[in-house]
Order: C-alpha cells, then sequence, then structure tokens
C-alpha cells in the first residue's frame, strides 16, 4: 500500500463483530463495525452507555479480540495490546506504590529501554529516559507533583498523569475511555483545553470514547455515533469542520457548532431514545 | 476463603497514639491549602484546649481495659477461694513469677530449664516452621493465583487437607523425621501453610483488572508484573495471611510440644501438670498469651506499614 493511503486508512475496522459468552447464552455486543481513521485524527464515539463504546475501544487496544471481522492499524492486523496503541484509562489506572514520575517511567523504560527491532532505535541511556519521563510530566504540567504518590493528588492531576504516561511512550494512537468522565465540569474543561494543545502539538491519532456531547464536538474531527446495545453498531459518522485551533468561548455561540451539537443530540435523544423507554 | 481483612485486636488501644499527630495533620492541611479557610483557623486556635481533654479521653481509653483485667482478677480470686486453694490465687501465682522470672534462664539438666529457654525453644519451632511454610506457601499462592489451571487443579487438595488438625500430622512427621523436633516443627508447618497461600492466591486473584490492563497495554514483561503490580498489591493479603498463620502456629505448638516433650512452653506446661504445680501453669498460660499478642502486634503494625490507601478500597 501507499504511503497516502496509510495517511487516510491508519486504523481499519472491517466488518467486527463482539460476542461474549454469558449464562444466559451468547451475547452480541457489537455487529458490523466497519470505520475507518485517518492518521492525525481526532475521533470520539459517543453513544448512550451500554451501546458498546468501551468494547469498541478495548477491541482497538487490543485488550479484547472480536469474534469476527478483523481490526488493523497501520497496515497490519491488531493482535494484542502494546504500547503503540497507548490507552488512558477511564479510572486512570496508576500504580498507587508508584510515584507519579515512576507510573510514566515504567513505559518509557519499556518503549525506549531497550532496542527496538522494529524501528531499529538503539536502547537509550538512564539519563535520556528520566528526561522523556520528566519532559511528559511538563507536558501535562505536572513537574511539581512527580515525587507524590497518586493518593496524594487530585482526580484532575491523575488523569494527567494517565495521559503522560500514554503520551511518554509516543504511541502511534492514543486510545482515551471516558478520560475525563470521573471529573467536575471546571476540571474537564481545563483539561479539555490542554488535550486540544497536546494533541496540536504531537499530531497524534487519537479515538476517545465520550458521553459528553460538547466534549465530542469541541475536540473531535469525526464524531462516530453509535446505536443502543445489544448488538449495537454505527448508527451515523458526522464530519466536524471547525477550523482549529478552537476557543471553546468563541465556539459557545457559533452556528456552526451549534448545529452540530444539535445533530449528535438529536442523534442521542430523539433516534435512539427507545432503551430509556424500555429501561 | 479466609478473610483478608485486618482485624486488630488492639485498634482500640492504638487510637491514643494518634493523638500527638493531630497538630502535624492540621499544619498539612493549612500549607496545601493556602489561604486557610476561618474554620481551620479556629480549629489551629483550639489545638492548646483539645490537649487538656485529651486528659479524659485517654482516662476512657485506659479505665476500661483496666477494669477488665481486675475483673479477671477478681474471678481467679474467687475460684481459688471456693476451690480452697486446689486452685492458686492471683497473689501467690504473682509471687511464684517473681521467682521464675529472676532467672528465667538457667539450666538444671535437659527437663529443668529456666521458662526463658522454655519460650525460645518454641520460638525457634515456630520460627522454623513457619518461615518453611512461607518460603513454600507464598510462591505457591502466588501461582494458583495466577494460573487458572493451576488454581483448579490445586484447589481441591487445599480443601481437603485445610480442616485437619494439624496434630493429626503429628504421628505421620514423628514416622517420617524418627525426632520430636523435627516432627513439631513440620506440624507447625503444615498448620501454617494453608493460610498463606489462601490468602495469596486470593489477593492474587484480586488484583485490579485495570493494572493487569495497564500492563498489557505498556507490555511489561512477567518479571516487571511480578515485581512492579503483582507482589506490591498482593502485600497486605499476604501479610493477612502470615498474621494469621502465626496465630495459628502458636496456637498449634503448645499442644505440639506437650505430645512431643523436649523443651518448650507445651512440654513446660504438661511437665508442671505432672508435678502437680499449678502455679507454674497458670503463669505458662499468661506467657503464652503475652508472645501471641506481641507476634500479632508486630505483624500487625507490619502489614499496616505496606498497605496502600487505594489497594483497601
Amino acid at each position: 500500500m501507499s504511503n497516502a493511503s496509510l495517511t487516510t486508512k491508519f486504523i481499519e475496522i472491517q466488518g467486527v463483530e463482539q460476542t461474549f459468552k454469558t449464562k444466559k447464552g451468547p451475547f452480541t455486543a457489537l455487529r458490523d463495525i466497519n470505520l475507518t481513521i485517518a492518521k492525525g485524527e481526532f475521533v470520539a464515539l459517543i453513544g448512550h452507555s451500554g451501546c458498546g463504546k468501551s468494547t469498541l475501544l478495548n477491541l482497538i487496544a487490543g485488550l479484547t479480540m472480536p469474534t469476527g471481522g478483523a481490526l488493523l492499524c497501520a497496515n497490519r492486523e491488531i493482535a494484542g495490546p502494546g504500547p503503540e496503541r497507548a490507552v488512558v484509562f477511564q479510572n486512570h489506572s496508576l500504580l498507587p506504590w508508584l510515584t507519579c514520575f515512576e507510573n510514566v517511567y515504567l513505559g518509557v523504560e519499556r518503549v525506549f529501554g531497550a532496542a527496538n527491532k522494529s524501528t531499529g532505535a538503539a536502547s537509550e541511556s538512564k539519563a535520556q529516559l528520566k528526561e522523556r519521563t520528566d519532559a511528559a510530566l511538563a507536558l501535562v504540567g505536572l513537574t511539581h507533583a512527580a515525587q507524590k504518590r497518586p493518593g496524594e493528588i487530585s482526580g484532575g492531576m491523575k488523569q494527567r498523569v494517565g495521559i503522560a504516561r500514554a503520551l511518554a511512550m509516543e504511541p502511534k494512537v492514543l486510545l482515551m475511555d471516558e478520560p475525563f468522565g470521573a471529573l467536575d465540569a471546571l476540571t474537564r474543561a481545563k483539561l479539555q483545553d490542554e488535550l486540544l494543545q497536546i494533541v496540536t502539538r504531537t499530531h497524534s491519532t487519537v479515538v476517545m470514547v465520550t458521553h459528553d456531547v460538547d466534549e465530542a464536538v469541541l475536540l473531535s474531527d469525526k464524531i462516530v455515533m453509535m446505536t443502543n446495545g445489544p448488538a449495537a453498531t454505527i448508527g451515523e459518522v458526522l464530519s466536524v469542520d471547525l477550523p482549529r485551533p478552537r476557543n471553546r468561548v468563541a465556539l459557545a455561540d457559533s452556528p456552526q457548532y451549534l448545529g452540530y451539537r444539535k445533530a449528535v443530540i438529536d442523534f442521542l435523544y430523539t433516534r435512539q431514545a427507545h432503551v430509556e423507554k424500555a429501561a | 476463603m479466609v478473610s483478608a481483612v485486618f482485624h486488630g485486636p488492639l485498634e482500640g488501644a492504638a487510637a491514643p497514639s494518634k493523638a500527638p499527630h493531630q497538630p502535624v495533620r492540621l499544619a498539612q492541611n493549612a500549607a496545601v491549602k493556602s489561604i486557610p479557610t476561618s474554620a481551620e483557623g479556629t480549629k489551629v486556635m483550639k489545638e492548646p484546649s483539645t490537649a487538656r481533654i485529651d486528659w479524659r479521653e485517654l482516662a476512657l481509653k485506659v479505665v476500661p481495659p483496666v477494669i477488665g483485667l481486675a475483673l479477671l482478677v477478681g474471678l481467679w480470686a474467687l475460684v481459688s477461694i471456693t476451690t480452697k486453694g486446689n486452685i492458686p490465687g492471683p497473689a501467690d501465682t504473682w509471687g511464684q513469677a517473681v521467682e521464675i522470672f529472676s532467672d528465667p534462664f538457667y539450666r538444671n539438666g535437659p527437663n529443668d530449664q529456666g521458662v526463658g529457654w522454655n519460650v525460645l525453644m518454641s520460638l525457634e519451632r515456630v520460627a522454623l516452621g513457619f518461615g518453611l511454610a512461607a518460603a513454600v506457601g507464598i510462591p505457591a499462592g502466588f501461582a494458583i493465583g495466577r494460573f487458572t489451571f493451576l488454581g483448579r487443579m490445586f484447589n481441591p487438595l487445599i480443601s481437603l487437607l485445610r480442616p485437619v488438625s494439624p496434630l493429626a500430622w503429628l504421628p505421620i512427621g514423628l514416622l517420617v523425621f524418627k525426632g520430636a523436633n523435627p516432627a513439631a516443627i513440620w506440624t507447625i508447618f503444615i498448620c501454617s501453610i494453608w493460610p498463606m497461600i489462601i490468602n495469596t492466591a486470593v489477593g492474587v486473584q484480586r488484583v485490579p483488572q485495570d493494572y493487569m490492563n495497564v500492563a498489557r497495554v505498556l507490555n511489561l514483561s512477567e518479571w516487571k508484573i511480578l515485581t512492579k503490580i503483582l507482589f506490591p498489591a498482593v502485600l497486605p493479603y499476604m501479610l493477612t495471611g502470615v498474621r494469621l498463620a502465626v496465630g495459628t502456629a502458636w496456637l498449634v505448638i503448645v499442644a505440639a510440644e506437650m505430645l512431643t516433650g523436649g523443651v518448650g512452653i507445651g512440654f513446660w506446661v504438661w511437665d508442671e501438670w505432672n508435678n502437680l504445680n499449678v502455679k507454674n501453669i497458670i503463669i505458662a498460660i499468661f506467657v503464652i498469651g503475652i508472645v501471641g499478642l506481641l507476634l500479632e502486634m508486630a505483624l500487625i503494625k507490619l502489614a499496616s506499614a505496606f498497605t496502600f490507601d487505594e489497594v483497601k478500597s
């Protein structure tokens, strides 16, 4: 394949189906998922809870294997999890017995501490690894908290360490599972702005699961809206053509922004509203 | 399954020691919030007055245990009077105890040694049996917890053997090791291995899936998973197992030594029974209780030092 097709089809999801075995028999969580994600694209997955957004993200991460179909990243089948597809977990998942520095260093050491066969990069020295870790913490503005343990810092700071850990590994893809879901609105807005800046600088490819309409419109290039489970699939894909850099205050009364917002809300609460009624 | 929660018999007694830390904690709070709120300001101001109230709290913490002990001694004295001195009273026993503890490390032949030697010999057996059990049980617990196949293989065996009284293994030990001392150690080994295997295995199974997912995404080696994730996450469970094991071992050693003889606190109790020296038996009961309590306290201290807040939740 040429480089051009790689930039437009960096991640390819082809006819993916995910079925779980349960006591009541097989349960189909996802079916007929077809999606391509370009390099450097920011994609949001949105849908009601239980629609399989996180299941899809775990499939891209390689944490679970699909029961049907195939997932490709850079033309290679995703066979398992790895640092090139870093995950920012919903509840930060920092190791409480390590300091913030050590949490980030753990990933850095694994990726850059040994010679890399696929890229031919030599192993880096301890000082270089330390520098990378410090740089990642500086990127999320946490240099001062490097020697603190996760139990000593706030929820927003923990989530930032989680992002730093993911970014420090220089992943090809950044996968985020409702990264700001557990935070208050003000902290969430601050971290969204930080994430926008970081992604602009690093040109990362990002797939983010969210249930926040504003977050999806503000951050993404593409919003993937999912139908309700069971057997959820992609209902609609909305391209968000707002110019970057984006400013939440300026966008607040932009008709274009409000149009996108309306489209997502319309999908979620008019066309996919039946689950709430059934429950 | 054995519960993997810390129950400290001394939790209440440990509480007063927290009081001196309070000013430090308040000072920290004030430092974190750059502008201390008025409520906190007043708390800091009140500090001297709370120090005065502490005396009353301290009395409330100290008086009930003292009453409890007094009740025990009173009952004991009552029993002693009603049995017309068959069971010696507290005062007699105290006098005897002072005499015994003024020379705990004497040696008059193999069957007549000081109480200090007896306790030390028992502790040595417990340490040996328990140490061997830890060396086998903790790695076994990790393996059983980490690999489902091994878990399914060994869980029925553990369920079958665990309820067996450790003393039932004593004849097997005597037969195989041809000696009283290794047989006693063998009994301690058997009784203390189960809580360590089970608690370690449960700890490994309860390591949050999130941490294991982190390990998979970071593609950590099995060694790094063990040292950076499994071991720290399992440590509190493991220490609970250790604590239960030491408690059981200390219970069992007394019974085992009664049967095997030699030098040891259990044998001492039996020997004094044969001599009809009831005072010494009562002293031995107190000695066994106090040593057990000290072991338990030391291990609780160790366990709480290695428990992280986020692991508990």
